[in-house]
C-alpha cells in the first residue's frame, strides 16, 4: 500500500521537475523584452483608461511615450503638469509646462432666455435628436439638455442643472480629457485655458445666424455686434459668421468686454464680483 | 379567390385611417408666394441661376441640376424673385431656397395646358431619359431619388421588368390612390414610356387591397395597353418598399446592398408614372404635385394638387385651420413621415401627404426594459435584429452593428412600431446607420 503512494508521489513530482524545466527553456528561447520602464510610466499614470491623450488607455499612452524620442506631443489631461513631470522623469527627461484646461459649455439658453416652441419626445439622446431635427427652440445651434456630454464624462464632472436645462461643468472635477467635447453633436463644448483660480472670459454662444435672428431665439445670443471687438485691447477677440470668438492664450481678463456687450452673450466666471463703478472712480481720485 | 400575394418576412398592419380617400383632387388656389429649396432631391443641391429681382414664369429653370444624381428645379409659380436665402426645412434647418412674389400665372410657352390625353410615343429612349431629366423628375412615393438615374440602366445590366407602385402601404395618405382613379389613363400611358425608356415589354403594376375601386379601374383599362398587368396585393406594411414590393410581385430578394435592377426589375411610384407621362406628352416640368392633407380631427380632408414651395401652413388653412389639440403635424406617412417644428415649411417634390395628429395619439408612450420577446424581429421586413441593433447602438459598438447588416434597415419603423415595451429601436439604429456610414466613408479615404 504504502509503496503505491510512494510511487505516484515520486512519479508526479519527477513529471512536475521535467514540465517545469521545459517550460523554463522555452521561456527563455521565446523571450519577448518589454522596457521596464513602460511599467514604470504606467505607474504614475491616472489609470483612468480615458483615452484623453488620443491612446488606447495609460498602457498605450506609456508604451508610446517610452518609445518616443520627442516627448512634446504627449500630454496626459487627467494628471496634469505633475503627472507628465514625473512620467519624464522616469525617462530621465524633462517636458515642458502646459496650461490646465477645462470645459467650458458655450450655451446660455435656459428656458427662461430662449423659448421652447416644440417638444420632443423621441430617444433621450442628444446625437439622436440632432439627426431628426434642429432643437426644441428656435436656436438650431444650441443646447438640447439631452445630456450625451453627461453620459461619457468618466470623471462624474458634468451634470444637467434642473432650472436651466444646461450642462454645468465643476472646475475641480473635470480633467479636459475632451470626451464631452467629442460626444456634443452641436460642437457646443470647448476645452479653454482653465486660468488663475479658475477664472475665465468666453462667449457663451455659438448661433452664427444674423443678429436679429439669434435674439429673436434667444435673449442671450451673440448678435455679432463687434462692440467686444473694439473695446479689447489685446486684440483676443475676432468676428466670424456674426459670432465672437475669445482668443484664451491672448485674453488677458482684463472684463472690458463683458461689461461693452448688449446681450450679456460673453460670460465670466470665477471672478470677485465687480466693484461698482462710482466707488472705483472714486477711489482713482484719491490715489491722484 | 386565390391567396393574395404579399412578401414574406415580416410587416404590420397598422390601422389604415384613409379618411380622405373618397375626396377628389382638387387645385389648391394659388399662394402669395413660395419658397422653393434647390434641394430637394437624393443627391446633389441644384445650381440656382436667378437672381433678386428676376422675372421668372412657371415652368422656368430656376436651379440647374449640378452632377449625375441631382435635379432641375422649376419655377412654380410666375413673378419675381424676393430673395435667395436660408429657409426652414421640415426639420428645422435652414436649407438655401429661391423665394418667389405670384404674379399671375404665366406659364411658358413650350407647356401644353390641354386636357386632352396624348397616347402616341414620339420619342425614343434616349431622349425620354432626357427629357425626365431636364423636367427634374424625382422619385414621387417619397424618397426623392432621381428619376432618371434609376432609368439609365448600367452596363451589363438588363432591365426585365417594370414594376409600378401603386401600394401606398402608409396609413392616411391617398394621394396615390385618388391619381390612380383620376388619371388612370396619363398614368398607362406614363408606364408606356418608362416601359421604352427601359427596353422591357412587361409592367406590373401592384396595388393594396384596400384600394379595389383603384385595382378595379386600371384592371378595366389595362387591355388597351400593351404589357401592363395590375395586381392585387395583401395589405402590409411596408409593401411599398420597393424590395418588399419586387418580392411579392415576381418573387425575386434584391441581394443585401444590391440595387433592383441587380434582378432585373426597376420601381417606379404611381405619381412618377403620372409626372412621366406630363413631362414627356406635355412638356410640363415638375413643378406641382398631389398632397393629401389629413387628420382625425382636421374639419376637411383633401387631395389637393399643390405648387411645389407653397408652404404648409396654406394647405391646412385650406383644411379649415390647426385645431386646438394639435399635437404634431407629420409631412408624409405616420410611419416614415417627420415632425414639423414649424408649419412654415414649404412644400417639396417629396411630400406626399401632411397629417395632422391630436396630442393624444400622437404622444409616444414611456418606454420600459426589452424583455426579449422577439417581436421586432418577426416584423422586421429585412430580416435583423432590431432589439440587438438597438442595444449595440447604446453602447456605440458600431463595427459590430455593420456585421449586423444595420445598413441593409430602410428605416420603415415596423420594430418601434410593434414594439410592447414602446422602446425606440428605429431612432437609435438610425443613429447607428448614420455612424456605421461615416466609418465605411474614412475606410475609403
Amino acid at each position: 500500500m504504502s509503496s503505491v503512494l510512494l510511487f505516484s508521489i515520486l512519479m508526479l513530482s519527477l513529471l512536475g521537475v521535467a514540465l517545469a524545466i521545459i517550460l523554463y527553456l522555452v521561456a527563455q528561447k521565446f523571450k519577448v523584452f518589454e522596457d521596464p520602464r513602460i511599467d514604470q510610466v504606467e505607474a504614475v499614470l491616472p489609470g483612468a483608461n480615458c483615452g484623453g491623450c488620443g491612446y488606447p488607455g495609460c498602457r498605450g499612452f506609456a508604451d508610446a511615450f517610452v518609445k518616443s524620442e520627442d516627448l512634446s506631443s504627449f500630454f496626459c489631461p487627467v494628471g496634469g503638469n505633475d503627472t507628465m513631470n514625473a512620467a519624464a522623469a522616469v525617462m530621465g527627461k524633462t517636458v515642458e509646462a502646459k496650461d490646465p484646461e477645462v470645459a467650458v459649455v458655450r450655451c446660455s439658453g435656459s428656458p427662461e432666455n430662449r423659448k421652447r416652441i416644440v417638444k420632443y419626445d423621441g430617444a433621450s439622446s442628444c446625437k439622436i435628436a440632432t439627426s431628426l431635427y434642429s432643437g426644441d427652440t428656435g436656436c438650431q445651434f444650441g443646447c438640447l439638455g439631452l445630456g450625451d456630454c453627461v453620459a461619457v464624462c468618466k470623471f462624474d464632472a458634468i451634470y444637467i442643472d434642473p432650472v436651466t436645462l444646461l450642462p454645468v461643468v465643476s472646475d475641480e472635477k473635470c480633467t479636459a480629457c475632451g470626451a464631452c467635447v467629442k460626444a456634443c453633436p452641436k460642437f457646443i463644448i470647448e476645452l479653454r485655458k482653465k486660468g488663475p483660480k479658475s477664472k475665465r472670459i468666453f462667449v457663451s454662444c455659438i448661433n452664427k445666424d444674423k443678429g436679429g435672428v439669434a435674439r429673436k431665439a434667444c435673449q442671450l445670443a451673440c448678435i455679432g455686434c463687434g462692440k467686444c471687438v473694439k473695446v479689447c485691447p489685446h486684440d483676443a477677440i475676432t468676428l466670424e459668421n456674426n459670432l465672437a470668438y475669445i482668443d484664451f492664450n491672448k485674453c488677458k481678463l482684463c472684463r472690458k468686454c463683458v461689461e461693452e456687450c448688449p446681450t450679456s452673450a460673453i460670460l465670466e466666471l470665477n471672478f470677485p464680483p465687480c466693484k461698482p463703478k462710482v466707488e472705483a472712480e472714486a477711489q482713482v481720485e484719491k490715489t491722484e | 379567390m386565390n391567396m393574395l400575394k404579399t412578401f414574406s418576412k415580416g410587416g404590420v398592419h397598422p390601422p389604415e385611417n384613409k379618411i380622405s380617400a373618397g375626396k377628389s383632387i382638387e387645385i389648391l388656389p394659388l399662394p402669395q408666394k413660395v419658397s422653393i429649396p434647390v434641394s430637394q432631391h437624393i443627391g446633389a443641391p441644384a445650381n440656382v441661376l436667378v437672381a433678386k429681382g428676376d422675372k421668372v414664369k412657371v415652368g422656368q429653370v430656376i436651379a440647374q441640376s449640378s452632377g449625375f444624381v441631382s435635379a432641375n428645379i422649376h419655377s412654380s409659380v410666375s413673378g419675381t424673385v424676393e430673395s435667395i436665402d436660408a429657409v426652414l426645412d421640415s426639420s428645422g434647418y435652414k436649407r438655401q431656397a429661391i423665394t418667389i412674389t405670384v404674379e399671375d400665372d404665366e406659364w411658358i410657352e413650350s407647356i401644353d395646358r390641354s386636357t386632352e390625353l396624348k397616347k402616341d410615343i414620339q420619342l425614343n429612349a434616349q431622349d425620354i431619359i432626357k427629357r425626365i431629366n431636364e423636367s427634374g423628375i424625382v422619385g414621387l412615393g417619397g424618397a426623392t431619388f432621381p428619376s432618371h438615374v434609376k432609368l439609365s440602366v448600367p452596363a451589363g445590366k438588363k432591365a426585365e421588368v417594370l414594376i409600378i407602385n401603386g401600394v401606398e402601404c402608409e396609413p392616411y395618405l391617398t394621394s396615390d390612390h385618388r391619381l390612380m382613379l383620376e388619371k388612370g389613363h396619363e398614368m398607362m400611358v406614363g408606364i408606356q414610356i418608362l416601359m421604352r425608356a427601359l427596353n422591357v415589354e412587361k409592367a406590373l403594376i401592384g396595388i393594396e387591397n384596400n384600394k379595389p375601386d383603384a385595382i378595379k379601374y386600371l384592371k378595366s383599362i389595362a387591355g388597351e395597353y400593351k404589357g401592363v398587368e395590375v395586381h392585387g396585393l395583401k395589405v402590409k406594411y411596408p409593401q411599398g418598399g420597393e424590395k418588399q414590393l419586387i418580392k411579392a410581385l415576381i418573387n425575386r430578394e434584391v441581394p443585401s446592398g444590391g440595387l433592383p435592377i441587380d434582378i432585373g426589375a426597376v420601381v417606379h411610384n404611381v405619381g412618377t408614372a403620372f409626372a412621366v407621362y406630363e413631362a414627356v406628352q406635355k412638356n410640363k416640368p415638375l413643378f406641382e404635385r398631389v398632397v393629401t392633407v389629413t387628420g382625425k380631427n382636421l374639419p376637411k380632408t383633401a387631395n389637393y394638387i399643390v405648387r411645389i414651395g407653397t408652404s404648409v401652413a396654406e394647405l391646412i388653412a385650406a383644411a379649415g385651420g390647426l385645431p386646438d389639440d394639435t399635437g404634431k403635424v407629420v409631412n408624409g406617412g405616420p410611419m416614415m413621415g417627420k415632425a414639423l417644428t414649424s408649419t412654415d415649411v414649404p412644400v417639396t417634390k417629396g411630400t406626399s401627404g401632411i397629417i395632422v395628429f391630436q396630442s393624444k395619439e400622437s404622444q409616444r408612450k414611456t418606454d420600459s426594459a426589452c424583455i426579449r420577446c422577439a417581436k421586432c424581429v418577426s416584423v422586421c421586413p429585412m430580416g435583423l435584429e432590431p432589439y440587438l441593433l438597438n442595444r449595440l447602438s447604446q453602447r456605440m459598438m458600431f463595427e459590430n452593428m455593420e456585421h449586423e447588416h444595420v445598413l441593409d434597415c430602410m428605416e420603415c419603423g415596423s420594430c418601434s412600431f410593434e414594439c410592447p415595451a414602446n422602446l425606440p429601436l428605429l431612432d437609435y439604429i438610425r443613429l447607428g446607420k448614420a455612424e456605421v456610414n461615416k466609418i465605411i466613408r474614412s475606410r475609403k479615404n
